[in-house]
């Protein structure tokens, strides 16, 4: 038989095997317990090397995931099997017994329990008791199928840190008896509240590490888009800040590919070609937008949201309504008052036009030296500033401060633009 | 005949994504040999196995190999030469993993 003829070679759906993973990790984890994630992850693991010989020499079946999931339940009825064996009861007992289980795993194995499976998992992997680190790398392996070497490339981490996060994470996970499960009531809002953090990590290690090759970091927005999907259409996850997080993400990912510039350079919101913009993800950020709009809870994922479908209504840079940008900051102001939030404010009065009054906002922000001299954004804005408002010096100081800073060569490459500009005096374009 | 060892054993650790990965790598080898019209036919081997053996024929249970000779699967291709049959071969997708191939030409009895 040669199922080969003729045709085109065969094709699996991107991530099948991934995606396969996190569910048959997810069921086989509420059928043998949390503390058995050694045992699941082995199971799943001979299920796709049995896929490999047999799919790999004869046909790829019609539904590769129900198939992998019909190995991996047999398997597990197997086990279970044997587990009963040796229990000291009586043989009648036991096939009694045995039956019941058997049927029990069997509605493990819909797709609404496993769905509910994967969110448990989630939730378990977003324990609050976890380090944040953990939780991010316990996630990718356990959630979204990734192996160790891609979490570190993804997170620009080394195996063997990430190999030690993981373990720490599990062994906290059994030796704290962490239950498998969704969590209720105002535990619940807690959870979520991390498993938004979570998500929203891997996004933006995805869309902002400078490091990471471009087709993982691609991979770790999907993933964090896919994860947040999968929360929204659970009856727990489809709360408002759901989709306001999905529609921020969706707004951003409609960005992805016009950042960055044929020669590896980063091309900033003002020059971004808006035509390049994905207009389905766009348009998809606008409907989870519309479904965030419900309940009287407004997250910072709401407002983060509106900014962005902000720059995504403009037609280009400059008609961008800089008066409700600022009013949507003052809001996130107040519900995270963080050092970025109020770089970006401050950039935000620059664009309209009060430059002195920008600058005055930086030098505001508790703790500006320490930042100025550990992360090179707040250096590059300030220096930028400066320039525009005349003062070469501190412009030069800072934008060179900012070059030595950032680890990125495009990021690098902007800077030296901007360095050259300032030497030479040539005004800033756009600045009036 | 290819005869493919070892990259099926237990031991070998891929994430799903390298599983995937190279799965596609062999979809596509064998895609490029039927498009070639070189592909006739290919099996894998189940790893249980007994074997045979001995004056006193003594019954064992396998697997015989441990690994990388391990007895995977076999290919029956149609190929002119062993060279060009050696050539083909080259594009195994395996050999990363410690896979190796076999090339063994199916000798032909003329009938009388």
């Amino acid at each position: 038989m040669n199922p080969h003829q003729g045709g085109s070679p065969q094709q699996l759906v991107d991530h099948l095997f991934r995606h396969e993973a996190g569910k048959m990790i997810a069921v086989l984890t509420r059928i043998f317990g949390i503390h058995n994630l050694e045992l699941v992850e082995d199971t799943v693991q001979e299920t796709f090397l049995k896929a490999l010989q047999t799919w790999k020499y004869h046909e790829v079946p019609e539904n590769p995931s129900a198939w992998l999931m019909r190995v991996a339940r047999n398997r597990t009825i197997d086990l279970v099997r044997r587990q009963q064996r040796l229990s000291a009861i009586s043989e009648e007992l036991s096939l009694l017994l045995q039956s019941e289980a058997e049927l029990t795993i069997l509605q493990f194995f819909l797709d609404t329990e496993i769905a509910d499976s994967q969110l448990r998992m989630i939730f378990t992997c977003c324990h609050p008791a976890l380090n944040p680190e953990d939780q991010v790398a316990l996630t990718l392996k356990t959630v979204s199928g990734f192996g160790v070497i891609e979490i570190a490339k993804a997170l620009v981490s080394s195996e063997a840190t990430i190999q030690k996060r993981i373990y720490r994470a599990k062994e906290y996970i059994k030796d704290n008896n962490i239950p498998f499960e969704i969590p209720v009531g105002h535990d619940l809002q807690e959870r979520l509240d991390t498993v938004y953090t979570v998500l929203y990590l891997l996004f933006n290690e995805g869309y902002n590490s400078s490091k990471a090759d471009e087709l993982i970091r691609h991979d770790l927005c999907g993933e964090a888009m896919r994860l947040c999907k999968l929360l929204s259409e659970h009856r727990v996850g489809g709360v408002p800040p759901t989709f306001a997080l999905l529609s921020l993400m969706c707004f951003q990912a409609s960005r992805f590919n016009s950042r960055i510039g044929d020669h590896n350079n980063i091309i900033l919101l003002e020059h971004q070609d808006r035509r390049s913009w994905n207009q389905e993800l766009i348009k998809k950020g606008y409907q989870y937008l519309n479904l965030s709009a419900t309940g009287n809870i407004l997250s910072v994922y709401h407002i983060e949201s509106a900014i962005a479908a902000e720059h995504c209504l403009a037609p280009d840079f400059h008609s961008t309504n800089w008066v409700s940008m600022l009013k949507l900051y003052d809001h996130l102001l107040a519900l995270k008052p963080s050092p970025i939030v109020q770089l970006n404010r401050a950039i935000l009065l620059a664009q309209l036009g009060n430059t002195a009054a920008a600058i005055d906002a930086i030098l505001d922000i508790s703790g500006l030296d320490n930042l100025l001299q550990h992360h090179y954004i707040y250096p590059a804005v300030l220096g930028d500033l400066y320039w525009r408002a005349g003062n070469r010096d501190a412009a030069y100081r800072h934008l060179s401060n900012a070059y030595a800073l950032t680890p990125s060569l495009a990021e690098k490459k902007l800077l030296q633009d901007k360095l050259d500009k300032v030497e030479t005096d040539r005004p800033e374009p756009g600045a009036s | 005949m290819f005869i493919f060892r070892g990259s099926a054993p237990k031991d070998l650790v891929l994430s799903p994504e390298e599983a995937q990965a190279s799965m596609q790598k062999w979809f596509e080898w064998i895609g490029q040999l039927s498009a070639k019209g070189r592909y006739v036919a290919g099996d894998p081997l189940l790893k249980e196995g007994k074997s045979i053996e001995g004056k006193k024929p003594v019954v064992t249970d396998g697997p015989f190999a441990e690994g990388k000779e391990l007895v995977g699967g076999y290919f029956i291709i149609k190929a002119e030469s062993l060279e060009e049959a050696t050539e083909l071969a080259f594009g195994f997708p395996d050999f990363e993993i410690q896979g190796s191939v076999e090339i063994r030409e199916i000798m032909k009895i003329p009938m009388a």
